[in-house]
């Protein structure tokens, strides 16, 4: 966490003594009543404003959202956002999934032996019945993610992976295989939100829009398949801006399971549902196409650090915006919806970045 | 393990080797899992009913990866969401090979030591 938020500081051409907020993410590995209050110590800023946030994967978009309203409410200045986690190496693999486990229910489903791949697998199994995705759909998203991660120097996860390898790894939830999942990961990622545009180079990004929603926090409360929260805090964050799904030219949407970035994508309506493999295969998401998404590879290849791991998209989608990706740098572009959601598609978190170029 | 406040009911029924769940007594909608206040009509007037068993299976998985010891023996064992003729939504066990939109009918049953519902296709007579 130290080195991320050096990095934002430095990135941002700001001195330790400006920032005058931190808001920081939860760490599973490291409960702590007051997080916010012990990494301010630990990196010598003494901030007007500080406490930590838990929204699951939603956490890095809630504590953006939230920083963007502190800053537009003239609360503070400038928001250190921070989050960090050693994930992989912090715990072993069995407490790992034990600690996520609990997403579910203590009562009603923990105790039959679920897991968060398991809660992710039957989502998956009533979606994709529902509007006829397949497996190979699936695996068409971790190849892309492979694809793009392959060009990040910090990406976990970077040798190029077919359909066919993703259809044959180890079964953990049918229909869910191994790469269909997110690895655990170590990580840390940091930004700054500011009142004034950055000192550093590029072009300064604003955040013109945000929304949440919450419909349920536990799969077996889940009310409506085809309204899980994503499209109302997509049209939120859109409405805000002001502008409509046409108006994106960059997508980073959040991608714990294959099956996450295909409702996602579609109930948002960024394509037709049951669709959004296609539109993967036709190259709508590539670093050359249309709408680019996560172009540092995502939770599924660049890694999932917790709170930390939806942060890194949105650390992309700034840096693309800015025109700071260097050798993945796409095209100039100048509006991307992020998307964020914590537990099993229950807390979502909808961001609007906009290149002021 | 601890169970909840709002859950006893449910964790009881499960200990006397009954299904339970939540009706409002306001509005008569079914609830999903345990609740304080019904999101229909925001009534707190939710009582707890036994249910018939039977339902339809809505998702299913196979699990391949246990989330822990307990549960490694098992493998691979069988997850699903199944709607209840009354109106609500349990998670539990099943038989291998059942298939969404399959008629089942649950039981209580011990599966690593925890009791959990475990369904069972109906067959047609």
């Amino acid at each position: 966490m130290a080195q991320a938020a050096d990095g934002a500081l430095r990135e941002a051409g700001l001195a330790r003594g400006e920032i005058d907020a931190v808001l920081c993410g939860y760490a599973t590995t490291l409960p702590h009543l007051m997080l916010a209050s012990l990494v301010s110590e630990r990196l010598g800023i003494r901030p007007a404003y500080a406490h930590g946030m838990q929204m699951g994967g939603a956490t890095g978009a809630g504590m953006v959202m939230l920083a963007s309203d502190l800053v537009r409410a003239g609360r503070v200045r400038r928001v250190l956002v921070v989050a960090g986690e050693n994930r992989a190496s912090g715990q072993t693999r069995d407490d790992a999934i034990q600690t996520l486990a609990q997403v579910g229910d203590a009562d009603f489903e923990v105790p039959n032996g679920g897991s968060v791949p398991a809660y992710y697998a039957l989502l998956a199994s009533q979606y994709m019945h529902r509007w006829g995705l397949t497996e190979p759909d699936l695996a068409e998203f971790a190849v892309l993610m492979r694809r793009h991660a392959a060009s990040h120097p910090d990406a976990q996860l970077t040798a190029p992976i077919s359909v066919a390898d993703v259809l044959a790894s180890k079964p953990i939830a049918s229909p869910l295989k191994l790469l269909d999942c997110c690895p655990i990961s170590d990580g840390a990622v940091a930004l700054v939100v500011s009142a004034d545009p950055g000192r550093g180079d590029g072009v300064p990004v604003a955040i013109t829009g945000a929304g949440q929603a919450h419909h349920h926090q536990h799969l077996s409360a889940v009310d409506q398949l085809d309204d899980l929260g994503a499209a109302a805090s997509a049209r939120r964050a859109l409405g805000q801006a002001g502008v409509g799904l046409a108006d994106l030219d960059l997508l980073a949407i959040y991608d714990s399971f294959t099956i996450t970035l295909a409702i996602l994508l579609e109930e948002i309506g960024l394509c037709p549902r049951g669709a959004s493999a296609q539109r993967a295969r036709e190259g709508v998401f590539g670093a050359e196409g249309a709408l680019p998404l996560n172009t540092h590879g995502g939770l599924l290849s660049f890694g999932h650090s917790g709170a930390a791991g939806g942060m890194a998209h949105i650390a992309e989608a700034w840096r693309q915006l800015a025109r700071r990706a260097g050798a993945r740098q796409v095209s100039p572009r100048r509006r991307c919806l992020l998307h964020a959601d914590g537990g099993v598609l229950s807390a979502h978190v909808s961001l609007v970045l906009e290149a002021r170029a | 393990m601890s169970v909840s406040r709002l859950s006893r009911p449910y964790a009881e029924g499960l200990a006397a080797g009954v299904l339970r769940y939540q009706r409002c007594a306001g509005c008569g909608l079914a609830q999903r899992l345990a609740r304080h206040a019904c999101p229909g009509c925001g009534s707190t007037d939710l009582r707890w009913h036994d249910c018939a068993g039977t339902g339809t299976v809505v998702a299913v998985t196979e699990v391949r990866r246990a989330p822990a010891d307990a549960w490694r023996a098992l493998v691979p064992y069988t997850l699903v969401l199944v709607d209840l003729d009354e109106g609500a939504r349990l998670m539990g066990h099943g038989v291998a090979g059942l298939a969404i939109g399959q008629r089942v009918s649950g039981r209580v049953a011990e599966a690593a030591g925890q009791r959990v519902p475990h369904f069972a296709p109906i067959e047609s007579a």
